[in-house]
C-alpha cells in the first residue's frame, strides 16, 4: 500500500478526524452512542455510504452541472441511505428497530456531504473510495469510544455483556444515569477531542 | 468544478438530473421490492417469539420459533365492543390485522370515551392469541396492547391464565422509552414481577396498579414501578386500565372468563 492510500484510508482516524478535528457528524454520535452494538451498527452504515456515495459521485464528476451539483450529490446519497436501511431491515431487525430513525439521518450528516464536495468532486473513483472508508472509519472509532465509555459506565456492560453488575440486577455498581442520556456524549466527545491535541498538539487551532 | 469546462446548458442540465433520479429510484425501487420477503418474514418472527414470550413457551422453543408458534398457537380476531370472537375471519385478515391502521379508520375505529392508555383511537377489532400447553389444553390467553409511555407508544402483549384475570406476563415488544429508565420496562428482573398478580379486585373492576417505592409483599394487585421512571411506570398502569377496562377487552374477559374459549 503506498503512503499516499495509507494517508488517505487511515489519516482521518486520527489526524483529520472529521468528528475531532472537523467536529462534523457530531448529533448522530450523540444519539446512537448508548450502546456499543448500535455505535458498531451505524459506523458501518456510514462507512458504506460514505465510500459509496464518493465512488459514485467521483464516477460522473466529470458530468455533474455544476449547477445543481449539491442537489446531485444528496439525491444520490438518500438512495444509498435507504439502501442500507432496507437491506438492515431484511438482515438485522432488531438493530434495525433501534437504529432505522438514526441511518434517515445519515443523509443529513455533514460527513458524507462534505466528503462528497470536498474530495470525490476532485478526485478519481479509486482514491475517493478510499477517503470514503477512512472518513467513516474516523467517524466509527469515535463513536465507538463514546459509546464504551457511555455504555461501560451507563449500564455496566460492554457489547451487551455484563462487566459490572448493577444494582438493580443485585449487583454493586450504580448506573451513571448521565451517560444513559445522549447529550453525556458531549462531554466524551470534549474529552477525546482533549486527549488527542495532548498528543497531537499540531491539531490545536491558532488564536 | 469540471475541469472540462464544457458549456452547462439548461436542456443538459434537464437530461443529466432526470438520468440521475431515474437511476436513484430505480436502485431504492429493486432493493425495497427485492427484500420485501425478508422484511416481512423477520417481522412476523419478531411478533411470533414476543407472543411466544408471553405465553411462557420462549425457552422450550428454543430455536425453533415458527415451528413451535403453528403448534400451540392459535390466533383469533374479537369484536371488542361485544367481546365476541369473529368465526368468519379468515386467516390472511388475522395474519395481516394492523391495529394502527384500523385505528386510522373512521369506520373500523372508535374515540375511546375514557382514552387512560393515550391511543387517541381504538379499532373495533382485535387479534388475540390463545396458546395451548403440551396436554392441548388452553393455557395462556396472549392480548396484545398499547399505550402511551413517556415518548410514544409502546407496544406490547399481555400473557392471562384461562381464568382472565391471573398475569402471566406482561412483554412489550416495542417502545422509545429513555434506555437505563424506562427502557427497564424489558428488564427480565422487572417482567418477573408480574406471573401471579390478578388484574381484577372481586368486583370484577380492573384493579392492577403500579406501585412506587415497591408493592406490599402480598399485594396481589401491586407491582413494583420502575425507579427513575415515574411516567413510564404510569403509561403501563393507564395502558393495562385501559385495556382491561370496558373499552378494551372488558367485555371479552366477562364473557370468558369461566370458560368457553377453547
Amino acid at each position: 500500500m503506498s503512503s499516499e492510500t495509507k494517508k488517505v484510508l487511515f489519516g482521518p482516524v486520527i489526524d483529520n478526524n472529521p468528528i475531532a478535528l472537523q467536529v462534523l457528524g457530531v448529533c448522530s454520535a450523540l444519539a446512537v452512542t448508548s450502546s456499543m452494538a448500535n455505535a458498531l451498527v451505524m459506523s458501518i452504515a456510514v462507512m458504506l455510504v460514505t465510500a459509496f456515495s464518493n465512488l459514485f459521485i467521483s464516477l460522473i464528476r466529470n458530468q455533474i452541472p455544476s449547477s445543481v451539483r449539491i442537489i446531485v450529490q444528496m439525491a444520490i446519497i438518500a438512495s444509498l441511505v435507504i439502501v442500507v436501511d432496507q437491506v438492515l431491515k431484511a438482515f438485522s431487525y432488531q438493530l434495525s428497530k433501534e437504529l432505522s430513525v438514526f441511518i434517515g439521518l445519515i443523509i443529513t450528516n455533514c460527513i458524507v456531504m462534505g466528503r462528497a464536495e470536498a474530495f470525490a468532486m476532485k478526485e478519481k473513483p479509486g482514491i475517493s473510495f478510499l477517503d470514503g472508508l477512512g472518513n467513516g472509519l474516523g467517524y466509527g472509532a469515535v463513536l465507538m469510544v463514546v459509546a464504551f465509555f457511555r455504555e461501560l459506565f451507563g449500564f455496566g456492560t460492554i457489547f451487551g455483556m455484563e462487566v459490572f453488575k448493577l444494582v438493580q440486577n443485585d449487583g454493586w455498581y450504580q448506573g451513571n444515569g448521565l451517560l444513559v442520556l445522549p447529550f453525556s456524549s458531549f462531554f466524551i466527545i470534549g474529552l477525546t477531542i482533549w486527549a488527542i491535541r495532548q498528543w497531537k498538539p499540531e491539531q490545536v487551532e491558532e488564536d | 468544478m469540471s475541469d472540462t469546462k464544457k458549456k452547462e446548458t439548461f436542456g443538459g442540465t434537464l437530461i443529466f438530473v432526470f438520468i440521475i433520479c431515474l437511476v436513484c429510484a430505480a436502485l431504492v425501487s429493486i432493493s425495497a421490492v427485492g427484500l420485501k420477503p425478508m422484511q416481512q418474514a423477520n417481522k412476523l418472527l419478531d411478533k411470533q417469539t414476543k407472543i411466544l414470550e408471553a405465553s411462557g413457551l420462549l425457552e422450550t422453543a428454543g430455536a425453533d420459533i415458527v415451528g413451535t408458534y403453528t403448534k400451540f398457537v392459535t390466533a383469533k380476531m374479537i369484536d371488542l365492543d361485544t367481546g365476541t370472537i369473529i368465526e368468519g375471519a379468515s386467516i390472511a385478515d388475522i395474519d395481516m390485522f394492523d391495529e394502527r391502521a384500523e385505528a386510522r379508520d373512521e369506520a373500523k375505529s372508535i374515540k375511546p370515551k375514557n382514552d387512560m392508555a393515550g391511543i387517541n383511537r381504538r379499532a373495533n377489532h382485535a387479534v388475540i392469541y390463545l396458546v395451548k400447553n403440551d396436554q392441548g389444553q388452553l393455557d395462556t390467553i396472549v392480548l396484545p396492547i398499547i399505550g402511551l409511555g413517556l415518548w410514544d407508544l409502546m407496544y406490547g402483549f399481555i400473557g392471562l391464565a384461562p381464568d382472565l384475570n391471573t398475569v402471566r406476563s406482561v412483554v412489550y415488544s416495542d417502545l422509545k422509552e429513555t434506555p437505563g429508565l424506562g427502557a427497564e420496562v424489558l428488564n427480565p428482573r422487572w417482567k418477573a414481577l408480574w406471573p401471579g398478580k390478578k388484574m381484577y379486585n372481586e368486583q370484577g373492576e380492573a384493579a392492577i396498579k403500579i406501585v412506587k417505592g415497591g408493592a406490599k409483599q402480598g399485594d396481589v394487585h401491586g407491582v413494583d414501578a420502575l425507579s427513575g421512571a415515574t411516567l413510564t411506570s404510569n403509561g403501563v398502569e393507564r395502558t393495562l386500565r385501559f385495556w382491561l377496562g370496558e373499552e378494551g377487552y372488558g367485555p371479552f374477559v366477562t364473557k370468558f372468563k369461566d370458560g368457553g374459549l377453547d
